[in-house]
């Protein structure tokens, strides 16, 4: 007999890790690897979304994001509208507020926001009530499409998600994405570890069910998956390294250590990197990279998170 | 449905086992009647009992002409134009079509021909993987009551309803049994 | 019942608390042109000629309650509030005194603008305003504010308040400046450049809420060194808003030692903690921070053990725009002027505090901390009193509020307790049982 998986209710918003269910998580990375196969087809596009329209609201610059979210949604036939920081009215001193209440006036079925500011999407979700909220990025504070993707690019590298021992290298302080992987990795019952000075792996990360670890040689042991954290440099003046060339000789990654210390180790970099810094140039050209892999997969798992947002809210919208 | 629905729930049987085994045995002799052997064709079921329809369909061509069609499956859930209404959460499964699109003869199968839509929906699907040279439709039980100019070529039987009744085909590979019911709200 | 302030009023059937006597009984009340003329067991003054009675059975009479912390935006932001919607506020709330801080615009940093706040509390005529002049001018951090001019406009006491006064030699010269007059400075604590720019406590929850955090270490720090600066001078520091066990411990200390240092602890900083702000809920969001399990448990055992001396409300008024925006941006602060009494009682029923050592930290220790005049439950003093009823359910929303802001975590929330009559000077200035304001001209 056939199995019939069931569907897993996903919504109505998706501001973060935090509060999905391991279910949840498993539907949406399932849904994406169907998404994966559309994007292999010539024509990358299927109707689902059409007439539907969803707007970017990015107000913290970003490029590998937006694109991503653009493109996912024009495949799935949806009307894609972008609004950076730039060019919106937040810049003549509009408030947050009256951007969410003008947009929702649009009726857009989607609004994905980007915001320097932690809760800024919750802060949305909560003053609109016909539209759904993804979150791209708040503050400091989560990028759940980021995990998700990194999630299915090592799903389909290592070929599972659990259990797995998860190594987190640089700047976990200031990454919302290492925030996002935290939740995540934490909820498949999977170990993690962040490799940073003390600057910037709190003490308070062992809350969170994180180990600690300052030396890099130490935390990369045994490593499963190594996520390279960006350095924030441009924020020297906060004193967290000193400088650029002691923190790359403490903490650069190299093909030579993780053959050494966790041999059948990938790699993962979510967001820009300093090539010679943080990862070697090897490392990111080699065979362990899923650099690569994440953005592709990006599409497909934004694709996905679109899909399930609009879909199965039942009754009439807009 | 889950488990068996016994008569007096409203349920009445219109095909039995036997019904829908000699059907799928004639829809099959049918198929390659009317394509003139079995050169080009290929049987694609929209999921999910078109799956299984399908299989069988295609055991019993391989028993006739010694060779298995090539066998695909459409999922229509990225193609549907009824999800927004629907308060049900979408299953997305994929679709996969093994073989060259654009030189072959489809026959696409399902369990129930409704409305249409559906068969609307798959053809959308298979369309955007390439343009196959012709597309033929076969079904186990046709209920009537199109919404679109849709017909098909293959049918098991015709069992005509009203547009508050219920039609349910049950196979073995999937409920445990093979029927095909009706359910008429009292 | 309308009482006249003419003919003796007569207060029956109360538990009537006096902390510095150690009294919490029933007595009789006696008022005669607005003084107490007597305190004695009931049925005392059952003869007096021409009484009014007042029957207070099942509730608590105490000296007016007195809030050393509140924020009243006049001069220059009466749109969050201003002088008369304050002292409604604070009169509806019990409190028959209130200081307010400098942080006006312009600042309270000369005697013109004391002499202005005064007189818009004399205008209102409900509660007596206290103001509290700054330490520095425009609370810049940069030059001394002119103290003396200010202490005989009639500031009660000096702060900075919103900011620390961050340098160590001007907060010595002020303390030695001042402390030629016996001037108190009621300092803000935080040491900014540690703290950064902060909008919750440090802790794993603003780790997993993105958010930068102050650490209990950046009140400390600052306590610890204005301590230092107290015993070497000679001069008086009161401690606002204290949110840390560490902080109480170096107080203990500090008191020990004979410094004189006093402390006021917030109601919300003993009821709520950081978990608060969880879902980046601004209503919760303030200066000092919501703090931890611990510290709510610290302060809470400073107070009960008069390490901190009093309770104050920082009532900070603010218009919703100010809140409805991304937490890290929204302002400090929360009203607090109607929620002192329910949130203190609520300790007293969970038998954190007893009621002897609540009344007395809202109403002789502030009355002792800057200076007051005792006024209250002493006989010959003039007839500050309040009347609580500590059953009384209360709600803070749209129809109680009177306050021009709303800013509040409690808002809508169902609360036990509250004030039943405000008495100044032997007047009712607020009558929950009408819900009505009755301004006198006594107040100065």
């Amino acid at each position: 007999m056939i199995n019939k998986p069931e569907p897993v209710k996903i919504g109505p918003h998706l501001l973060g890790i935090a509060g999905l269910s391991l279910d949840q998580v498993h539907f949406i990375l399932d849904t994406a690897e169907q998404f994966v196969e559309v994007n292999t087809r010539s024509v990358k596009k299927v109707p689902s979304l059409r007439g539907k329209t969803i707007i970017n609201l990015f107000l913290e610059a970003s490029t590998r994001t937006r694109t991503s979210f653009e493109i996912a949604a024009k495949r799935l036939s949806a009307d894609a509208i972008n609004i950076s920081a730039g060019t919106s009215s937040v810049t003549k001193g509009e408030s947050l507020m009256d951007t969410a209440y003008t947009l929702q006036s649009m009726s857009p079925d989607v609004i994905i926001i980007r915001h320097g500011s932690s809760g800024a999407p919750h802060f949305i979700a909560k003053l609109l009530d016909k539209t759904a909220v993804v979150n791209a990025g708040d503050g400091l504070h989560e990028h759940p499409t980021q995990a998700l993707l990194d999630l299915l690019s090592i799903k389909q590298r290592l070929g599972r998600v659990t259990p797995l021992k998860l190594v987190m290298v640089g700047d976990v302080l200031r990454s919302r994405v290492a925030r996002s992987n935290i939740i995540l990795h934490r909820l498949l019952g999977n170990e993690v570890t962040v490799v940073a000075p003390p600057t910037l792996a709190m003490k308070h990360f062992e809350q969170l069910g994180v180990r600690i670890c300052h030396g890099l040689n130490e935390g990369l042991k045994g490593a499963d998956v190594v996520m390279s954290l960006r350095m924030k440099f441009e924020y020297l003046k906060d004193t967290f390294i000193p400088n650029l060339d002691e923190y790359s000789r403490l903490y650069c990654l190299t093909e030579e250590k993780l053959k050494e210390l966790a041999p059948e180790s990938v790699i993962l970099a979510p967001g820009p990197f300093y090539r010679g810094v943080e990862l070697s140039s090897e490392l990111v050209d080699g065979p362990r990279s899923l650099v690569g892999n994440q953005v592709e997969n990006g599409v497909a798992v934004r694709m996905a998170v679109l899909f399930l947002l609009s879909m199965g809210r039942g009754g009439a919208q807009s | 449905m889950t488990g068996k629905e016994p008569q007096h729930l409203g349920w009445s049987r219109v095909m039995d086992g036997e019904e829908v085994r000699r059907s799928i045995a004639r829809i099959s002799h049918e198929i390659l009647e009317k394509n003139r052997g079995i050169k080009d064709l290929a049987l694609v079921g929209i999921r999910t009992r078109g799956e299984s329809l399908t299989d069988r369909i295609a055991k019993t061509i391989e028993q006739i002409e010694g060779i298995r069609p090539p066998v695909g499956v459409v999922d229509i859930t990225l193609y549907r134009d009824d999800l927004t209404s629907s308060a049900q959460q979408p299953l997305v499964r994929g679709t996969d079509l093994p073989f060259n699109v654009d030189t072959v003869r489809i026959v696409l199968i399902d369990d129930v021909l409704y409305t249409g839509r559906t068969v609307r929906a798959a053809l959308d699907a298979i369309i955007d993987f390439g343009r196959p040279r012709l597309v033929q439709l076969a079904v186990l039980c046709d209920r009537g009551n199109r919404e679109l100019p849709i017909r098909p070529d293959y049918v098991g039987k015709r069992v005509p309803t009203s547009k508050n009744q219920n039609v349910r085909v049950r196979l073995l590979e999937v409920d445990g049994e093979d029927g095909v019911f009706v359910f008429s709200p009292r | 019942m309308n009482y006249q302030s003419d003919k003796p009023l007569l207060i029956k059937g109360g538990t009537v608390v006096i902390p510095s006597a150690g009294l919490e009984d029933k007595r009789d009340v006696l008022v005669v042109d607005g003084q107490v003329a007597g305190i004695d067991r009931p049925g005392s003054f059952d003869s007096v000629d021409g009484a009014q009675t007042y029957d207070i059975s099942g509730k608590i009479l105490t000296s007016g309650l007195v809030d050393l912390h509140v924020h009243l935006r006049e001069p220059g932001q009466e749109w969050k509030e201003n002088i008369e919607t304050g002292a409604r506020a604070a009169v509806a709330g019990g409190f028959t005194d209130v200081c307010c801080m400098p942080n006006t615009k312009p600042t309270n940093d000369n005697g013109q603008i004391t002499s202005f706040i005064l007189q818009r509390a004399r205008d209102a005529g409900l509660c007596r305003v206290h103001p509290i002049g700054a330490i520095t001018h425009a609370q810049k951090g940069q030059e001394l504010a002119p103290l003396v001019e200010l202490h005989e406009a009639g500031c009660v006491a000096f702060s900075d308040d919103g900011y620390p006064v961050a340098s160590s030699l001007m907060m010595r010269r002020a303390l030695e400046y001042s402390s030629m007059f016996g001037g108190i400075l009621a300092v803000h604590e935080e040491d900014k450049i540690l703290a950064g720019d902060w909008s919750m406590n440090e802790s794993a929850l603003s780790l997993e809420m993105g958010l930068r955090g102050m650490p209990g270490a950046a009140e400390d720090i600052m306590i610890g060194r204005d301590i230092e600066l107290a015993r070497i001078t000679g001069g008086r520091v009161h401690f606002c808003h204290v949110s840390t066990r560490r902080a109480v411990t170096l107080i203990r200390r500090a008191k020990e030692d004979g410094i004189q240092v006093s402390a006021e602890v917030l109601p919300h900083n003993f009821t709520l903690t950081e978990s608060a702000v969880r879902d980046f809920n601004t209503a919760a969001k303030m200066s000092m921070p919501l703090r931890s399990d611990d510290d709510v448990d610290g302060v809470l055992e400073g107070l009960a053990q008069g390490v901190i001396d009093c309770i104050s409300s920082d009532h900070a008024p603010h218009e919703a725009d100010s809140k409805n925006v991304e937490f890290d941006k929204a302002s400090f602060g929360i009203i607090g002027l109607q929620t002192t009494i329910p949130l203190t009682l609520e300790k007293v029923r969970q038998g954190k505090l007893s009621l002897m050592r609540a009344i007395s930290a809202l109403t002789d220790d502030p009355r002792r901390c800057f200076g007051l005049p005792m006024t209250g439950l002493r006989v010959g003093a003039s007839a500050d009193l309040t009347v609580i009823d500590p059953l009384q359910p209360f709600v803070l929303n749209k129809q109680s509020n009177k306050s021009r802001s709303s800013n509040s975590p409690f808002w809508g929330c169902q609360l036990t307790g509250a004030a039943e009559s405000t008495i100044i000077a032997g007047n009712f200035v607020y009558r929950a049982s009408s819900d009505s304001f009755n301004p006198s001209c006594r107040t100065s």
